[in-house]
């Protein structure tokens, strides 16, 4: 089996690589990015400047988190900022804030849970930037002592 | 019992190219950046062709044809919609297993659903929409004895259409049919996991559409989706998919004032009642097979009935039973008519469907049978299958609350009705629902009291044409599979006419 079906059977938690600190309505740190997270959207902040994640819920591609330019997807009073992490280039510069959203009603189901953002490969989906790249984010989720 | 050969082998009922190019205005065009991707069949990991990777000038190029073909097809008569309806539909019958096959292939189901439900219903789904667009009347209103208001029923224009990947024929068919029935032009993006079935029904049916009536343009969500969705040349979006990218397309349709349909998934409660056990009939047996309906298309339909609601009364003898139905699934090969459950659509799929049993069981829900992924051997060993599972817990579990759209199921118990409520409708979608009683007021007074679109009431998974389908709260905005449909794709033109010959009297 190649090393990435065996990445696929096995869900448990990879290592975060950036912390996000937690939004202004939470205080729990309950997104990361792991380091193949890191360097995808390294790649993707080069192509299409500042970005921004919002989680999403419900049919097909329910649990992906979307990658949006900022700007591109209009948050509001329905959503909750989760977390911020800053990003920085190979070099360690700043290449600036990013932040994770998901809706206020999908907040409630999840707030015992911290959202690890993975990249592995594949298709990516709905309207998310890094679906032609080959590879595609991921939610990986675990219980918080919250 | 038949094994279907896989696609390209000499005694398949179909062959796939191995390269698919879009079709815009009545003929196959290669896309203008001349780049393609892969499709690839879940039933073994393995890419089987490439389709046009669709970009904004594609889009365009598309939307030009569409609206080329607009000034003829907007003003054809609904007799020439219906009759070419009607003959796309016979097309698809003389074809059943080429697209059977085609659809399997592509999207990992097992054949047999394609030939019972999905392609039949597809072919069924055209000729109501010959009828509906027949036999539809225009309203009139007399205001008063010399001025009337004629209402007409008119096409929007061109339209998009953004199709998902769990049925894509037929969820593809469920928007085309009442769009060209209303007399539009349309613009359509097929899912890019699930590219080419799509696309072998085109061909079957390419000589029956006039230029141009419809086009179909592939490629990534960014690149071809968002060109097609944010258009200021539609006149109206059809969306099946998530939220967020569902609340993206309303944005998009905010900024050119255009209609949205949007369907978006669901967390559908089956509610079994105490009353099913009072008997160990047929009935009984038919409520425990509607246990088990979450295995239909793997999991992988945003009706779904994923949590299961038993009352306590009869829970451990019913659940047992379930349970025993469940394991009764026969799982395996796609192209062998016996195989009850395929493959999941994509490795995407897979690895969500394998994330969330780890989030159940940390959760503490109680695994009752299955909980992981599935190795098949031979051909089928790189396939994305996942055992039939059923997770006991509560309902504010992760696993209760999110569509994990795999063939796992949530099983909770209730006391009494008012419990049995309060818990289905905890949750933030409304597609689907079951109720199963054998009291039928009890049925009634539930099925009325789920806040969702559909309740299934001592039955499920049964989607015939006519029977209004669509969502409540954040499943959705809309209603497919019947008539009112048409009105989502229609303009409404109001002449008020007077047949007074006298002044008004004002100036």
């Amino acid at each position: 089996m190649t090393e990435e079906a065996d990445r696929a059977v096995d869900p448990s938690t990879p290592d975060v690589a950036l912390e996000a600190t937690a939004g202004p309505e939470d205080d729990v740190v309950r997104v990361g990015y792991t380091n193949a997270a890191v360097e995808l959207l390294r790649e993707l902040w080069h192509r299409h400047g500042a970005l921004m994640f919002h989680q999403s819920g419900g049919c097909c591609e329910g649990s992906a988190p979307m990658c949006f330019p900022v700007g591109e997807f209009r948050t509001g009073d329905s959503d909750v900022l989760l977390g911020t992490a800053v990003l920085t280039a190979a070099d360690g510069s700043d290449l600036g804030p990013l932040e994770l959203y998901i809706s206020r009603e999908q907040f409630q189901a999840w707030k015992h849970t911290r959202l690890i953002i993975d990249a592995v490969p594949g298709r990516g989906s709905g309207f998310s930037l890094e679906a032609p790249t080959g590879h595609r984010f991921l939610t990986r989720s675990t219980l918080c002592t919250v | 019992m038949t094994v279907y050969a896989q696609p390209g082998q000499a005694d398949s009922p179909v062959s796939f190219k191995s390269r698919y190019e879009h079709f815009i205005g009545g003929k196959w065009v290669a896309p203008v950046k001349g780049e393609y991707f892969e499709d690839v069949s879940p039933v073994n990991g393995k890419p089987f062709t490439e389709v046009g990777r669709g970009t904004a000038e594609d889009i365009e190029a598309a939307l030009d044809a569409a609206w080329a073909a607009a000034p003829s097809w907007n003003t054809s008569t609904p007799t020439e919609r219906a009759i070419l309806l009607n003959k796309i539909a016979d097309r698809m019958e003389e074809n059943l297993e080429t697209l059977a096959v085609a659809e399997t292939w592509d999207n990992g189901k097992p054949v047999r659903e394609n030939l019972a439900a999905d392609i039949p219903l597809a072919i069924d789904h055209f000729r109501y929409f010959a009828g509906a667009i027949r036999s539809q009347e225009g309203r009139l209103s007399q205001i008063d004895e010399d001025t009337v208001a004629y209402h007409f029923h008119e096409p929007l224009g061109v339209v998009g259409q953004i199709i998902p990947w769990n049925f894509p024929i037929l969820m593809g068919v469920w928007k085309l049919a009442p769009a060209l029935a209303a007399g539009n032009c349309v613009v359509l993006k097929p899912a890019e996991q699930t590219p080419a079935s799509i696309l072998v029904l085109i061909e079957l049916i390419q000589d029956l559409l006039p230029d141009g009536v419809v086009n179909v343009v592939n490629g990534f969500g960014v690149e071809a989706g968002k060109p097609l969705a944010s258009n200021k040349r539609i006149r109206k979006i059809a969306f099946t998919g998530e939220t967020t990218t569902g609340r993206l397309i309303m944005q998009y349709a905010s900024e050119n004032i255009i209609p949205v349909t949007l369907e978006l998934g669901g967390k559908s409660p089956n509610v079994f009642f105490e009353d099913i056990a009072q008997q160990q009939d047929e009935f009984y047996q038919k409520a425990l097979e509607g246990f088990a309906l979450f295995g239909l298309n793997q999991g992988e339909v945003c009706t779904c009935p994923s949590r299961a609601l038993v009352q306590k009364g009869m829970y451990d003898d019913f659940v047992a039973a379930g349970i025993e139905r469940v394991n009764k699934m026969v799982q395996g090969n796609p192209l062998d008519t016996n195989t009850m459950v395929g493959a999941q659509a994509s490795t995407d799929q897979l690895e969500k469907i394998l994330s969330y049993l780890e989030i159940g069981k940390q959760e503490g829900a109680k695994v009752l049978t299955g909980g992981e992924r599935l190795m098949l051997d031979g051909d089928l060993a790189e396939g994305y299958y996942v055992k039939p599972t059923v997770f006991e817990g509560t309902n504010s579990m992760r696993i209760f609350q999110e569509e994990i759209f795999g063939p796992v199921l949530s099983l909770t118990s209730f006391t009494d009705f008012d419990d049995a409520i309060s818990i289905a409708n905890d949750t933030l979608y409304g597609l689907g629902a079951g109720v199963w009683a054998r009291s039928g007021t009890t049925a009634y007074r539930a099925g009325r009291a789920i806040q969702s679109g559909r309740v299934w009431v001592n039955q499920y998974h049964n989607y015939p044409a006519h029977a209004a389908f669509g969502g409540y709260k954040s499943s959705g905005i809309g209603r497919e599979n019947h008539l009112m449909m048409l009105d989502h794709y229609q303009q409404t033109k109001n002449l008020l006419v007077s047949y007074s010959e006298k002044e008004m009297g004002l100036f």
